[in-house]
């Protein structure tokens, strides 16, 4: 894929919304791992994690990346967040003091302005069972952050965590219990409470739901929209799961092998996906009722294969509507109008 | 022909001097060559039952108060310890739910697959490991012979599941119990092993338990379902049938928090409160304090098992 292709597509579909106000803009991505062998540790290869992602996120949205595990959407949240360093492009962050001069967290030089800029930035982490330390009470785990990022005194600490609690409808009573003494659900309720109490202006939902119940995750997802929509926080929401990313995102991007085959618009990407992989994992969703579970051969494709790395399009090995073409050369993200892009020869 | 009648079990734990009723008189039939479906949020009971098949439960802590498990003419709840290691895993095996941490991550797949082979059939090492690659192709994996030699990380965690499937399959077992098989696993993999699931049950005649609380993966697979909830069979029936027209409020409100892919609503319908533990177990009707319909004889009368039909039965005051 071009490079300059990549920025310029990115840039037209952004541009349709120019009254806007741009959160996040990640330009051209790459987040290379190395891969070490050998006694001393030897550097034999690279993992390319997430390879030339370029996407924005407006200031407001929910903003939803979609794939299978090893997809890479946790490295480029990883990457926003600033907890790993880009090995290629840019992410620039409008928030807080910034937000009319975006920066990237290269710029960010001292801790003082690093924590800034972290105190508008959260993380909603996927299992709810170890992202709480088991030795910290409620009242600890949220009173933290605000200790760090020095908000209020002991006092109006006190009633910002009583305020958060009941935001995410968990009783007071439960202040001085530890998080061994609940159920997953309520954990979440205290990760989701932890995130909102610097009142940040970003979160990061990392499979918020995926650890849980069915029945649970209905609860977690309202209470995130709900959320979302008092505080109008900009959300990146991270998951494999359509159905769920259907009822929470204003746009989402679906990745695969670090790149990204289709981003759209949630009711365009439902209605008429445009990659054969996006129908392969609306397919894949269990339904009750009519759709019938995914035909074997169009499924049964390895991730492993060869035929990815050849510089064809890295779905070939598991596409059912795969050409000659699409082993050659790597499909570009093309825009095909309407805040819509795909990366695919075979549309 | 019933594979397997499990008939009034009764399973509690005792907990620092007090007694957790985890199943409270659950019956159920399963055909040959049939699949069962139970359904139910965490903390249901619906593990400690298909433990309880496996006679898999530690006692102590755990008591099997009542209940019999009759499968192949015996009683499991009531054979020796000796001969029920004849059943368990030959007869009668067991996916479990989390690939992660139930294979042993000190042995090679291949030499912990060819284990059961060793044991049960009395095969040569040899024997088993060609016997073991050739049902390493069986469950869809590409390169046998790598992943016989594979340690646990090495290997995706939908191939990890792949090798649980075949260690269970490894003896041709004529009932299988899946708890929670693809809940840790992507979308993707998760249909690829459901369909794999499906094809093998044809091919080897097994008859099937699948534990899971999502019921859109139980609408695929079961020919009959149970839906459990503290304890208890809140509502039985075939599959199609149960799907169609639930008659439980709990069955009906399960179904309707899934998320749908279909159409998006504003909010997702929940059902209020959590799951009482076994500790505290509500008077009445166990899910009246989370129930839309509920009335004062609910929370008085414990309701008992219905018959809506030849084979739906559900238990609630207000079925009709």
């Amino acid at each position: 894929m071009n490079k300059g292709d990549d920025i310029n597509n990115a840039d037209g579909i952004n541009n349709l919304n120019s009254g806007d106000d741009i959160c996040i803009d990640i330009k051209d991505l790459k987040v290379h791992f190395p891969v070490r062998g050998g006694l001393v540790g030897k550097i034999s290869g690279w993992t390319k994690a997430v390879d030339g992602v370029s996407f924005r996120v407006m200031r407001g949205e929910v903003f939803a990346v979609v794939g299978e595990s090893g997809c890479g959407k946790t490295t480029t949240a990883q990457a926003v967040m600033g907890l790993i360093p880009p090995t290629g492009g840019s992410i620039h962050l409008s928030l807080g003091d910034y937000k009319d001069k975006p920066v990237t967290w290269a710029d960010m030089r001292s801790a003082a302005n690093r924590k800034k800029l972290r105190r508008q930035m959260q993380i909603v982490f996927q299992d709810p069972y170890s992202s709480l330390n088991p030795r910290m009470s409620v009242r600890t785990i949220l009173e933290e952050p605000l200790i760090i990022h020095k908000l209020g005194s002991k006092k109006e600490r006190e009633a910002r965590i009583a305020e958060l609690l009941d935001q995410v409808g968990l009783s007071p009573a439960y202040l001085d219990r530890y998080p061994h003494e609940f159920s997953g659900g309520q954990r979440q309720r205290v990760g989701i409470a932890r995130a909102l109490a610097t009142s940040p202006e970003f979160v990061v939902a990392d499979e918020p739901v995926s650890a849980l119940d069915v029945s649970i995750q209905a609860q977690i997802i309202n209470l995130l929209q709900d959320l979302q929509q008092r505080y109008r926080q900009t959300m990146l929401f991270i998951s494999h799961d359509l159905a769920v990313v259907r009822h929470i995102a204003n746009r989402i991007a679906v990745m695969y092998q670090g790149r990204i085959m289709e981003m759209g618009a949630n009711e365009q990407i439902f209605a008429s996906p445009a990659h054969p992989y996006t129908e392969l994992l609306l397919r894949s969703v269990p339904t009750v009722g009519s759709a019938a579970a995914p035909r074997r051969q169009e499924v049964d494709g390895d991730r492993d294969a060869p035929g990815g790395d050849l510089g064809g399009c890295a779905f070939y090995p598991r596409c059912p509507r795969r050409s000659e073409r699409c082993r050659q050369e790597t499909p570009p993200l093309e825009d095909l109008g309407g805040n819509r892009l795909a990366a695919c020869f075979c549309r | 022909m019933p594979c397997l009648t499990c008939t009034d079990l009764r399973v509690s734990f005792s907990i620092q001097k007090k007694t957790a009723h985890a199943v409270r008189g659950v019956s159920f039939g399963l055909d040959d060559r049939k699949t069962l479906g139970i359904v139910g949020e965490s903390g249901c009971g619906k593990s400690v039952t298909a433990l309880s098949v496996m006679r898999l439960v530690p006692v102590p802590p755990a008591r099997i108060e009542s209940g019999s498990m009759i499968f192949e003419g015996a009683d499991l709840l009531a054979i020796p310890e000796k001969q029920m290691c004849g059943v368990r895993g030959r007869r009668i095996s067991m996916i479990f739910q989390d690939p992660m941490t139930s294979l042993n991550p000190v042995f090679t797949c291949g030499g912990q697959v060819a284990e059961s082979l060793l044991l049960h059939k009395g095969m040569g090492k040899a024997e088993a490991a060609e016997f073991c690659e050739r049902l390493f192709a069986e469950v869809g994996i590409a390169e046998p012979k790598r992943v016989y030699a594979a340690y646990p990380h090495n290997l995706s965690g939908g191939m990890r599941q792949r090798v649980m499937i075949a260690m269970a399959l490894a003896c041709s077992p004529r009932l299988l119990i899946a708890d929670e098989p693809t809940t840790a696993l992507d979308v993707t993999v998760q249909a690829r092993l459901l369909e794999l699931l499906k094809e093998l049950q044809d091919t080897k005649d097994m008859s099937m338990i699948l534990i899971t609380h999502n019921l859109g993966i139980v609408a695929g697979m079961a020919h009959d379902v149970i839906v459990m909830y503290a304890g208890e069979v809140m509502e039985a029936a075939p599959s199609k049938e149960l799907f169609d027209a639930p008659r439980h409020p709990y069955t009906d409100c399960l179904l309707k928090t899934i998320p749908s892919i279909e159409k998006r609503s504003e909010r997702l319908t929940v059902i209020p409160g959590t799951v009482p533990t076994p500790l505290e177990i509500p008077e009445g009707c166990p899910f009246h304090p989370r129930c839309p319909r509920v009335t004062d004889r609910c929370r008085k009368e414990h309701p008992p098992l219905h018959a809506v039909s030849g084979n739906h039965q559900v238990r609630c005051h207000h079925y009709e």
